[in-house]
């Protein structure tokens, strides 16, 4: 190992480790803000209490999700200075665009919203609330339109030794980013709406305050629904504008090792990547890989021998992963649109059975949003800018081995005590359900 | 006016505003433990900062997002010569900002202990760190064309500490004015006692810093070629003997508003010194990272320019209503009442 593998690996876990929390965020602000709106119309101190208990667990998630985002930002210079040198004049606008429309607006409306129940109307409370939802959102935009650049690098030239951006606008607009986010957002609601799902389940199964948990759960189950649908959509033009852009990482995803017209879609398939081919080819749909990719039969999907060795991504975990996460993807519909229906029909308590599996479910959509990542990013190797800049020639020159072998360990320690702790407290406040002492929160209508 | 230039004050503004309200939370985070005698005093100072500090955290991560954005070359650099001090302060950060969520979540003394003293290393060190960092950027980093010869150990040269304990004892005084602003009764005035006597020991180390830096640091340079820049420090050291006066007084209010003002007055007064550099470097000027050597092309800069000039004073102003709306002080028993507190 050397200061770059070892960054890289550094990278992979606190990229990973941030990312447990990020998609919660996304999804459970969202939905904690829709139980606080509904209180707001309604007047139903139900939704109170929901907006209470849902909001502490999103507020435990919240707080290791915001910590563990700085060390990334501070990372592309600590570790990746040359990368940060090449690409800072065009990567490095959407990250402090970020900071400056999103992550203030987050950071200071969530201390508005946990401090100020009596401090400001019932109105304004919610809106916070629906500022914190709004800005995360806002923050995915501008870090994934920042991650698209890296995988299908538009609007700059080569000048002065390094990228230099040309047209904003083409990176606003770039269709990869866009992509991105739609699909990230979707996955960010599933794990949202199955947390959601699976805690109501556990208090279903115990007969705990059965009402409030089934009034949650059916928003759960609705959320649900509709990303999983859109999750789906998202990720099917995203894998064409891969196969447009990226023609190695789909090659990955699917073990094309030939280049080939009218390519099938193997359901089964084993790659054997020191052998260039797949060891195992079997039920082969006809046509379908090549319809997948360009909407033609005909199309030419191009196989990995056409690119030299060193320019392709390790096959086996992008293919795993991309298969893996594709299949989780269809489980979650599955599982969402039985949710629905069970709960529409209000029969939550006589199906244990489901209940039981959406509570064990709850790691999964985690899981599917994980292996996301390994696709996206590994599959990008070796490149840290498609086709532009190699991982290899982006690591920061003055870092030293022991430096980033403590840095290392450092961040595996301090994140691994951390995140025990957090799934610690969301476990004790999960269980523990809702408060029903709301007499910490005045209702006034303006102070 | 040329955009590096507009670039390089902003880098300040961000610099300056992020140390002048993280500052007091550093302050407070330091004193949590010798200033709260009981638990619902060590909970009133939590909460004293509760609602705020997260958003002042984000000054931070703008001022390295906008130092990425206009100065990738210096970010890179910076970044990747101040690796172990940075990784420091990041970790204390970690910590500091998960103790305040979690520390009222169990019910247990070793618990609520383990984070108080998360609280305070994660206080103290980037008070200091952000200190040494600074004061040795001020001095210059020995790097070349070959790189940079240095490591954390070199960091923490007499200069780079006089710095770290200029910006710790400015941030527990700027703390402590803030806790006798923020709470009440005992609490408040043992505090605002506190800020009345720590403030000589802050005026003897900010004199001998103004001094050493005539010693240590070129920043002297730009005041000598162009005297109305002195304005600045001479801000900086009157804002700093307001602090006494107000305090002495009682008129903590005031004398927490002038202590914004040395915080501001005392960054600025470096930043203008640095002109045009972002980092000197101590071997040779020529290997100096300069606001034009180091900056963003000037299409980058132009639209980074529109975004800050639109979005800052958006931020600026909801951050000081929401400053508004946290106003009042608050006590242990309204705490202990409160469900929603820390």
């Amino acid at each position: 190992m050397d200061t770059l593998e070892l960054s890289r690996l550094q990278f992979a876990v606190t990229a990973a480790f941030h990312f447990i929390f990020v998609p919660l965020t996304l999804g459970l602000s969202i939905m904690v803000a829709y139980m606080e709106s509904r209180y707001v119309s309604t007047n139903d101190d139900m939704y109170l209490r929901m907006t209470k208990f849902w909001g502490k667990l999103f507020l435990i998630n919240f707080a290791l999700g915001i910590v563990t985002g700085i060390t990334l930002e501070f990372q592309f210079g600590m570790n990746w200075a040359e990368y940060s040198k090449y690409v800072g004049d065009i990567f490095g606008a959407p990250l402090a665009i970020e900071a400056t429309v999103a992550f203030f607006l987050e950071s200071t409306f969530i201390g508005l919203w946990i401090f100020g129940w009596n401090k400001i109307s019932k109105k304004t409370h919610a809106l916070s609330i629906w500022l914190v939802a709004i800005a995360t959102n806002l923050s995915a935009v501008w870090i994934l339109l920042a991650n698209g650049w890296m995988q299908h690098p538009v609007g700059y030239v080569l000048r002065n030794n390094r990228a230099e951006m040309v047209d904003f606008g083409a990176m606003l607009t770039n269709t990869y980013g866009w992509l991105k986010f739609f699909h990230q957002i979707f996955a960010g609601y599933i794990v949202g709406a199955f947390f959601v799902m699976g805690i109501s389940a556990y208090h279903i199964l115990k007969k705990s305050n059965l009402d409030f948990y089934k009034r949650s759960f059916r928003i759960g189950a609705t959320f649900a629904l509709v990303s999983s649908i859109l999750v789906i959509f998202s990720g099917t033009f995203h894998a064409e504008e891969v196969a447009l852009t990226q023609p190695t990482k789909f090659a990955a995803m699917e073990a094309v090792w030939d280049t080939q017209k009218n390519a099938p879609y193997n359901l089964l398939v084993i790659p054997d990547p020191a052998n260039e081919k797949n060891s195992v080819e079997a039920i082969g749909i006809p046509n379908l890989l090549s319809l997948m990719a360009f909407h033609r039969a005909d199309a030419e999907i191009k196989g990995l021998k056409e690119f030299p060795r060193e320019e392709r991504p390790p096959v086996l975990p992008v293919f795993f992963s991309f298969r893996a996460m594709a299949g989780l993807g269809f489980i979650f519909l599955l599982l969402a649109l039985i949710a629905f229906v069970v709960s529409r029909k209000d029969r939550l308590e006589f199906n244990p059975g489901l209940l039981r599996i959406l509570l064990y479910m709850i790691p999964l959509p985690y899981l599917a949003n994980q292996i996301g990542w390994i696709v996206a990013e590994v599959g990008r190797q070796p490149w840290i800018v498609y086709g532009l800049l190699k991982t290899s020639d982006a690591v920061s020159k003055s870092i030293s081995m022991s430096q980033v072998v403590a840095s290392l360990l450092g961040f595996t320690l301090v994140y691994g005590l951390l995140g025990t702790i957090d799934i610690y407290l969301l476990t004790k406040y999960a269980r523990k359900g809702p408060d029903n002492d709301l007499s910490g929160i005045i209702k006034t209508e303006r102070i | 006016m040329e955009f590096q230039i507009i670039w390089f004050i902003l880098w300040g503004v961000l610099w300056a505003v992020y140390f002048m309200t993280d500052g007091f939370d550093f302050g407070v985070g330091i004193l949590q433990g010798f200033l709260g005698r009981n638990e619902g005093e060590k909970r009133t100072i939590i909460n004293s900062v509760g609602p705020v500090w997260d958003g002042n955290e984000v000054w931070l991560i703008t001022a390295g997002g906008a130092t990425f954005a206009a100065f990738p070359t210096t970010y890179a650099l910076m970044f990747s010569y101040l690796y172990s001090a940075l990784l420091l302060i990041l970790f204390a950060l970690i910590f500091r900002g998960v103790a305040f969520e979690f520390r009222g979540k169990v019910d247990s003394e070793a618990w609520r202990k383990g984070w108080d003293a998360a609280i305070f290393l994660g206080s103290f060190l980037p008070a200091l760190l952000f200190g040494v960092a600074f004061g040795n950027i001020f001095e210059g980093l020995p790097m070349d064309a070959a790189g940079y010869h240095g490591t954390l150990f070199t960091l923490l040269n007499p200069y780079g500490l006089l710095t770290g304990v200029l910006f710790v004892m400015l941030f527990i005084e700027h703390g402590a004015l803030y806790l006798a602003v923020k709470t009440s009764g005992d609490l408040a005035e043992r505090s605002g006692k506190l800020a009345n006597n720590i403030w000589p020991l802050l005026l003897i180390i900010a004199v001998s810093f103004l001094g050493y830096t005539y010693f240590a640091t070129n920043l002297y340079a730009n005041y000598l070629n162009n005297l109305i820049l002195l304005i600045v420090p001479v801000i900086a050291v009157l804002a700093l003997l307001l602090i006494k006066v107000f305090a002495a007084k009682g008129n903590y209010l005031s004398a927490f508003f002038s202590s914004c003002i040395t915080i501001l007055m005392v960054v600025f007064t470096g930043v203008i010194g640095l002109y045009p550099n972002l980092i000197p470097s101590s071997i040779d000027p020529n290997y100096s990272l300069t606001i034009f050597n180091s900056s963003s092309s000037v299409y980058t800069l132009t639209i980074m320019t529109v975004v800050a000039l639109i979005f800052v004073p958006i931020v600026i102003a909801y951050q000081i209503w929401v400053y508004r709306v946290f106003r009042h002080r608050i006590s242990a028993e309204d705490i202990i009442k409160d469900s929603n507190a820390y």
